[in-house]
């Protein structure tokens, strides 16, 4: 009976967590649509995390493309130009480069997110907020929301970028393939609904990764260790749903 | 309590409230009449932050009625709850300074976020606000994390007033500070409520500050008021539990759980 107990305790513990952020989520969607907006912190967000991302999302993705390139020739054996620009246009703009810089954007800004607004929970600022007449979702979670939703996919575009020049450099320099040929093969491997998907992708993997930074820091309690604790689970639960979405994502584009 | 035929400021009827097995308030009475400096005392966990939470809206009790101005305040909808929180300003312990903006911009949030008052009006405001709590033009530009713990406070006490509230809440305004600091902001608290003829409402288990801002004050144990009266007889109270917690006795009625 303990057993069979504490097995219906962790179910009902996992679908109040799951009504608890789907809860959270749209109210802070609903103040994304709401005036008063905030457009300065919305900006001050977009910089955060489209610029100051930039360098990590860039050497990501540049690695990865290389790296891509460099597994494509030897595993293939002999391959031509058309193979190696087919594969790393692919592997980049329809998985790598969103759930990289996905995952590169939840490791800095979803535990950077948790760690500030968490504090701000344990010092009582967000109660200060409430006092001051200011909706704590309306200024604190709307504006990273917005943020996230806008910023992902222009990084994952600068990712795509970035990851085929990666392969390029390795197939010219390393491979001695043609510059010409290589770019024509990679341009005629673009397809729109890989690159849409990626970029619909990374709208989604923005959104989920400022979701759970400011839901975890918002609920966060305990002082400093609640805080350290807020940021792991945001940082680990925005990893888990970036993969689950990125495999319903693709489900839905391309299973057909 | 004074006698008076007005609808008290702040009225709360039978306020409970529980986290899990913990019952913090039990049916909490307490009528704060405008114009009136109240302190709630009473020992750590005796349920001093959950009532001015309740009271706020930043918790909502169990059950029980919480009176504004004679209007319900339990259950409001969010964007009534607004309304009503704008008769409010609050100095929270820890004085709660937004880490990421100035001193200014502080003191001055009220006004340019739930007022839509331009930067410049608000910062006019916000010194204004500064001076009357003994701050200087010159920290407006400093971070919060640059300022002594007094200091804090005092921006604390600025931010409070600088929106010209109705009603005061002050939690544990001398924690944490020197006697010598204590003094001078519970001096502060008092200036700043006469001059805005606002109702205070402080919770604190420091008795001298109690003494110095209070006109009357409560005592709560294990979530209700236990004695109720002025404060210049809270030394004749006749109340056994007020009679201990006042001189720091440890026998007597209260018991405290302490661990081994």
């Amino acid at each position: 009976m303990g057993f069979l107990a504490s097995i219906g305790r962790g179910t009902i513990g996992i679908f109040a967590t799951i009504g608890q952020i789907t809860t959270f989520a749209a109210i802070g969607l609903s103040h994304c649509v709401r005036p008063p907006f905030y457009p300065r912190l919305i900006l001050q967000q977009m910089i955060e995390i489209g610029y100051y991302s930039l360098p990590v999302v860039g050497l990501t993705a540049i690695f990865t493309g290389a790296v891509l390139a460099l597994q494509s020739f030897s595993g293939f054996g002999f391959a031509g130009e058309a193979t190696i620009a087919n594969v790393v246009v692919w592997g980049i703009t329809r998985e790598l480069g969103p759930v990289l810089a996905g995952l590169m954007v939840a490791g800095r800004i979803g535990a950077a997110m948790a760690a500030e607004i968490g504090t701000m929970r344990v010092t009582e600022q967000i109660d200060a907020l409430t006092t001051l007449s200011t909706n704590p979702y309306k200024y604190l979670v709307a504006p990273r929301l917005i943020a996230g939703i806008a910023m992902l996919p222009l990084l994952v575009m600068v990712a795509d970028i970035i990851g085929v020049l990666g392969g390029f450099l390795v197939s010219i320099f390393d491979f001695g393939f043609n510059p010409t040929t290589y770019l024509k093969s990679t341009w005629d491997s673009l397809d729109a609904t890989g690159f849409i998907s990626g970029l619909v992708k990374a709208a989604v993997f923005g959104f989920l990764v400022a979701l759970m930074g400011t839901y975890h820091g918002y609920h966060s309690k305990g002082g400093a260790q609640g805080v350290g604790q807020a940021t792991t689970n945001a940082v680990v639960s925005a990893s888990i749903l970036l993969l689950l979405f990125n495999f319903i994502i693709t489900a839905m584009f391309f299973a057909a | 309590m004074t006698d008076t035929d007005d609808t008290p400021k702040i009225a709360v009827r039978g306020l409970k409230k529980a986290f899990g097995d913990n019952a913090v308030l039990r049916g909490l009475d307490l009528d704060l009449p405008a114009g009136q400096s109240l302190a709630v005392i009473g020992g750590s966990g005796t349920g001093k932050s959950v009532l001015i939470k309740s009271i706020i809206g930043l918790l909502e009790p169990d059950s029980g009625s919480i009176r504004i101005d004679g209007e319900e305040t339990v259950g409001l909808a969010p964007g009534e709850r607004e309304r009503v929180t704008r008769k409010f300003g609050m100095l929270f312990q820890g004085a709660a300074l937004f880490d990421s903006l100035p001193v200014w911009e502080n003191v001055a949030f009220g006004l340019t976020q739930s007022r839509g008052m331009g930067r410049r009006e608000a910062r006019a405001a916000a010194l204004e606000a500064m001076h009357m709590v003994g701050l200087d033009d010159d920290i407006a530009d400093r971070a919060p994390a640059e300022l002594s713990g007094g200091m804090q406070k005092r921006a604390g006490l600025a931010r409070a007033i600088a929106t010209r509230p109705e009603i005061l809440f002050f939690d544990e305004p001398t924690t944490g500070l020197d006697p010598i600091m204590g003094s001078v902001i519970d001096n502060l608290i008092v200036k700043s409520v006469r001059e805005l003829g606002a109702t205070a409402l402080t919770i604190t288990h420091d008795m001298a500050s109690a003494r110095r801002i209070a006109d009357n004050v409560a005592m709560i144990y294990q979530g209700r008021i236990v004695w109720h009266g002025p404060v210049t007889e809270i030394d004749h109270s006749g109340n056994d539990m007020v009679d201990q917690f006042i001189n720091g006795r440890s026998i007597g009625p209260i018991q405290l759980q302490v661990a081994v």
